[in-house]
């Protein structure tokens, strides 16, 4: 029941849930546990699903009493970053959770001091003393000055094991990773598996359970890599490349997207990410390569060439150093958008 | 060569109605107003009392016009993009991506540079010499080609409505988008010169105040005696001072790359994105301080008038102003966690931005104790105030929030950071200036606005403020990011229609405020502040006549004190007599002069040839600007005399309606 009612309102982030929910076998349980590494310490052990029914369970028995929950309970049931689906975004949604507790605990007793104190020493209120030459004690400013900075040591210390633990470019645990290449093209995104020798555009299929190593740069402008319920948001930057490890736990299909604008496609630069089980992902692997096309640095230039929503498509082969000379600008950054030729490159916007 | 440069018939977007129409609407207003200015023979006075004027209080003025009529422009931007969200869920609304590009891009540049910066300046320009017991600013003339030169950069991005287009990068121009490979239009154009030529005009004003704060005081006015306007209005012209030439420094070299095919920030040849980004944003986090700061000065103010107690924690809250203004330089890279910096350098930069939350607080419960002990008044500049305190420390957590490099990892250009900085400069300096508008309106007129309607708009605002960007942290947390056209996910469009319906209430907001504005001009007569002290006020700007006469203070006042007219007026009260009158004597005031307006002109043909690559008109401009510098530089005659006799009818007959003022109040107690 409390299932269902999340899911109906799930806005089309969770695309697989009752495929999830009717396959439970499916997902990495023991298997997994090892994966996790290095960030347990900050993860919630909780089941995810049961965590998530709970929470709107919770939820809806506010909702009966409460219609000021309304939004919240909405919001909780499908929000992306509330629902993580890897040990990254759920650490980050702990963060996110736990320093928004802290705050709460001195701006609520503020808000409602500011209209307490407004509301009692109202001119029109003679019970209330007035002392209109009142205007400093040591005391009240030692805790004026005292609770802000206690809150900052707390939040301080949040923000410095954090930015350690969650470091995008440190690896998720002893496990090896799947390295997967990741360019930004205007405005489609191109994944390259230098292992398994394919790539792929607009679709990226990765194993669910294993740590994925992301290295990206971009053919053009200035872009971040974002898949929400994964977790951390990186740029991507012509001639740099920055690196981010993710980790998928369960398979299932995520919205991929530009997490900045880079011009007239930007809003249509997203994409699904595929979590299989590995041996799918195995077989997956080998169905691409039987695909006859081949990803070499002329295809590329060609591929590059700006255009709004291109349908996901797939290469048997690329070139082993495609990256690195991306990278290293030996293949030259993209044309701009606006010196091709105008008309043919923006008919397509939105012609879906 | 072709001697307009790229400029022809093509770039009037003759295919594309909303500008078309727009730009006819305001060049219908702008011909309709200067037809009667010119028909009723305002003209001449136009020209005297307020285009060549150097007096402070007049430029202020002129500086709040230009900010409140860039606010229309800017919050129709705002409309269009609410309107285009809530409609378009798998479709393309009304707006085409490269308009809608241009909308975004416009509405931030026009918010910051051309409402919130010109509302700021213009208060602190009216405010800060009657504050300080001042006959005017230091440099009463650079004063006046400050303002021009922001008006200028006004124009200029008004203009790329009508001919051409405006940039599609952003209110920041990020390269390599910004680069001429990306965008070859003029757009960007329009935006680096409008913003250069404004930007000069930023930095004479913060040069200004600073040695005005510094240096023009009037006797017994030591720093440890200034109002909290006075040194808020300080700290954010020393942010302006060491931040603007970096915005300059910043867009030269853009310019250079885009001009003259240098490779400061472009994909190729060496340059570096990641360079613009630290320098834009070590300019760009001061620039929020140099907003929020005489925010701050204004509620400390208003929150003291009004409460009828001193402000608490003086002396804390002049430490915490300082403090702000030092750190606000060490936080820029949080604007940019996400780019690859290591853990250390993201963690550092995290913790500096909440050590600025420290002084924030301070000042947050050092008002809360203001208000304690008070006897607390509610007209609408104390509403403002009350409801800047309650929702800025909500903006004031998410901003917290943001700091901490994870949180922002998955935050990062969300709707989230969209409404945590809406949020702040809303609820922080929006309020701030409509406080601080209500508050010294009647210092500038002699009358006071209709306090029903300022009521009202306060509620529609603040209502509609929570319905517009409430609902954009929720969208943030569901992963939508800013500047999206379209979007596919219909879990998002309910969201969007309670932002739009709140845009609308705002909008209501904004309609009554002109309403009370009208209303108020019609009734002045019953509004009328006869005595200069409206409020029951604390500063030295409640001892002169409203509005108050050119020179301010008939004898220069000799301060003994904090709260200086405080003091002096609870002596006058408890003697039931004012101070014995001084001897009046002669005052020299700055003349007028249209150096200010006639440099802004050949700036503005300037600007609009640089845009365009007409090379010869960009001489013709840049040599006359100059010489109109030069031939003001030879004049020798600067000043002109104000007799004593003018001065003492003016003096005398304040003092008369002061004195019968004070036989109706009683002591503070």
């Amino acid at each position: 029941m409390r299932a269902t009612a999340c899911a109906a309102s799930s806005g089309g982030w969770e695309i697989d849930r009752d495929d999830r929910r009717s396959a439970p076998s499916r997902r990495p349980g023991a298997t997994n546990a090892g994966a996790r590494g290095n960030v347990q310490t900050v993860v919630s052990h909780s089941h995810p699903d049961r965590s998530r029914g709970d929470a709107c369970g919770r939820s809806r028995a506010v909702l009966r009493w409460s219609g000021l929950a309304l939004p919240l309970a909405l919001a909780a049931c499908n929000s992306a970053l509330l629902d993580p689906r890897g040990p990254v975004g759920r650490a980050e949604k702990t963060i996110l959770i736990n320093s928004m507790a802290i705050m709460l605990a001195i701006v609520v007793p503020t808000i409602i001091a500011t209209l307490a104190f407004a509301w009692w020493f109202r001119a029109s209120n003679t019970k209330a003393r007035y002392l209109p030459e009142w205007a400093f004690s040591g005391k009240i400013e030692l805790v004026v000055w005292a609770i802000p900075v206690m809150v900052i040591i707390l939040l301080g210390g949040v923000a410095w094991i954090g930015s350690h633990q969650l470091d995008p470019a440190e690896p998720l645990s002893t496990d090896k990773p799947i390295d997967i290449q990741v360019v930004s093209l205007d405005w489609k995104w191109l994944f390259i598996y230098p292992e398994q020798g394919v790539a792929t555009v607009n679709q990226l299929t990765v194993p669910a359970g294993v740590p994925i190593r992301f290295s990206l740069t971009s053919a053009s402008v200035l872009n971040a890599f974002f898949i929400p319920q994964l977790g951390s948001m990186i740029y991507t930057m012509n001639g740099m490349r920055t690196e981010l490890n993710l980790h998928a736990d369960e398979p299932g299909t995520y919205r991929g997207i530009s997490g900045h604008f880079s011009g007239e496609g930007f809003s249509d630069m997203h994409f699904d990410v595929n979590a299989l089980p590995p041996e799918q992902f195995t077989a997956w692997v080998a169905t691409t390569r039987a695909n006859t096309s081949r990803l070499d640095a002329a295809n590329y230039v060609a591929l590059a060439r700006p255009s709004v929503n291109p349908p996901p498509s797939a290469y048997g082969a690329v070139d082993a150093d495609l990256f690195d000379k991306i990278v290293s600008q030996a293949i030259a950054p993209s044309p701009g958008p606006e010196s091709e030729a105008k008309g043919a490159t923006q008919a397509p916007v939105l012609g879906k | 060569m072709n001697m307009w440069g790229k400029l022809s018939w093509a770039a009037i977007p003759l295919d594309q109605p909303l500008p078309l129409i727009s730009s006819a609407v305001v060049a219908l207003v702008i011909t309709g107003v200067l037809a009667w200015v010119v028909l009723k023979g305002h003209l001449p006075y136009i020209w005297k009392e307020w285009l060549s004027s150097v007096d402070h209080k007049r430029i202020g003025v002129m500086y709040i016009v230009l900010a409140m009529v860039m606010l229309l422009r800017g919050f129709s931007d705002a409309v269009l993009m609410r309107a285009q969200q809530a409609v378009a869920l798998n479709a393309p609304g009304f707006l085409p991506p490269d308009h809608y590009n241009q909308v975004f891009s416009a509405h931030g540049t026009m918010m910051i540079f051309f409402v919130a910066m010109p509302f700021v300046i213009g208060l602190m320009n009216f405010v800060v010499p009657l504050q300080l017991g001042a006959r005017d600013v230091a440099f009463p003339v650079l004063n006046s080609v400050g303002f021009w030169l922001t008006a200028t950069g006004a124009l200029l991005v008004n203009i790329s409505l009508l001919v051409g287009e405006f940039a599609r990068t952003g209110w920041l121009p990020y390269p390599p988008l910004s680069e001429l490979a990306y965008s070859p239009g003029v757009g960007v154009d329009y935006y680096l010169w409008a913003l250069q030529i404004s930007g000069v005009g930023t930095l004479l004003s913060g040069i200004n105040l600073v040695t005005t704060v510094l240096k023009v005081r009037a006797p017994g006015m030591d720093y440890l005696r200034m109002p909290m306007f006075c040194w808020t209005t300080l700290a954010s012209n020393l942010l302006i001072v060491a931040a603007f030439p970096i915005l300059t420094a910043t867009f030269a070299m853009l310019l250079l790359d885009r001009y003259l095919g240098f490779h400061f920030f472009t994909n190729d040849g060496g340059g570096n994105v990641m360079m613009f980004m630290n320098l834009i944003w070590a300019w760009g986090h001061p620039e929020v301080y140099i907003l929020i700061l005489p925010a701050f000065g204004i509620f400390s103010e208003v929150a003291s008038t009004f409460s009828g107690k001193p402000l608490f924690g003086y002396r804390s809250m002049v430490v915490a102003t300082m403090a702000i203004c030092i750190i606000s330089f060490m936080v820029w890279l949080h604007h940019f966690f996400t780019m690859g910096a290591g853990a250390d350098v993201n963690a550092i930069f995290g913790i500096a931005t909440m050590i600025i939350a420290v002084p924030t607080g301070v000042k947050i419960f050092n008002w809360l104790f203001t208000m304690y002990g008070g006897r607390i008044r509610f007209p609408a500049p104390m509403l403002w105030t009350i409801g800047f305190m309650v929702t800025f420390v909500i903006g004031g957590m998410t901003g917290v929030l943001l700091a901490v490099p994870p949180a922002d990892f998955v935050l990062h250009n969300s709707l989230f950071l969209v409404a945590h900085f809406h949020n702040v400069i809303i609820g922080g300096v929006v309020f701030g200036l409509f406080a601080g508008y209500e508050y010294w309106f009647p210092k500038a007129f002699g009358f006071k606005l209709h306090d029903g309607l300022g009521k009202a708009a306060f509620w529609l605002w603040t209502i509609g403020f929570y319905l517009a960007f409430m609902p954009l942290y929720l969208l943030g947390l569901m992963g939508m990011t800013r500047r999206m056209q379209h979007y596919d996910v219909p879990g998002w469009q309910p969201w969007l229609l309670v932002a739009a319906a709140g845009a609308a209430l705002i909008g209501v907001g904004v309609f009554v405020q002109i309403v009370q504005l009208v209303w108020s001009i019609r009734h002045r007569e019953e509004l009328r502040d006869r005595t200069g002290d409206p409020w029951n006020g604390r500063s030295l700007e409640w001892s002169i006549p409203s509005p108050p006469p050119m020179f301010n203070f008939a004898v220069l006042p000799v301060v003994e004190g904090e709260e200086a007219y405080w003091t002096i007026k609870q002596r006058a009260i408890a003697r039931q007599t004012l101070m014995p009158e001084p001897e009046y004597a002669d005052i020299h005031m700055p003349r007028n002069s249209p150096v200010g307006f006639i440099c802004a002109f050949f700036a503005t043909i300037m600007g609009f040839a640089l845009i365009w690559h007409i090379w010869w008109l960009v001489i013709v401009g840049l040599v006359c600007a100059y010489a109109t510098f030069v031939v003001f530089a030879w004049h020798d005659e600067h000043d002109e005399s104000i007799s004593a006799a003018t001065i003492a009818g003016i003096d005398r007959a304040n003092r008369k309606e002061r004195l019968e003022a004070i036989s109706q109040l009683r002591p503070a107690t």
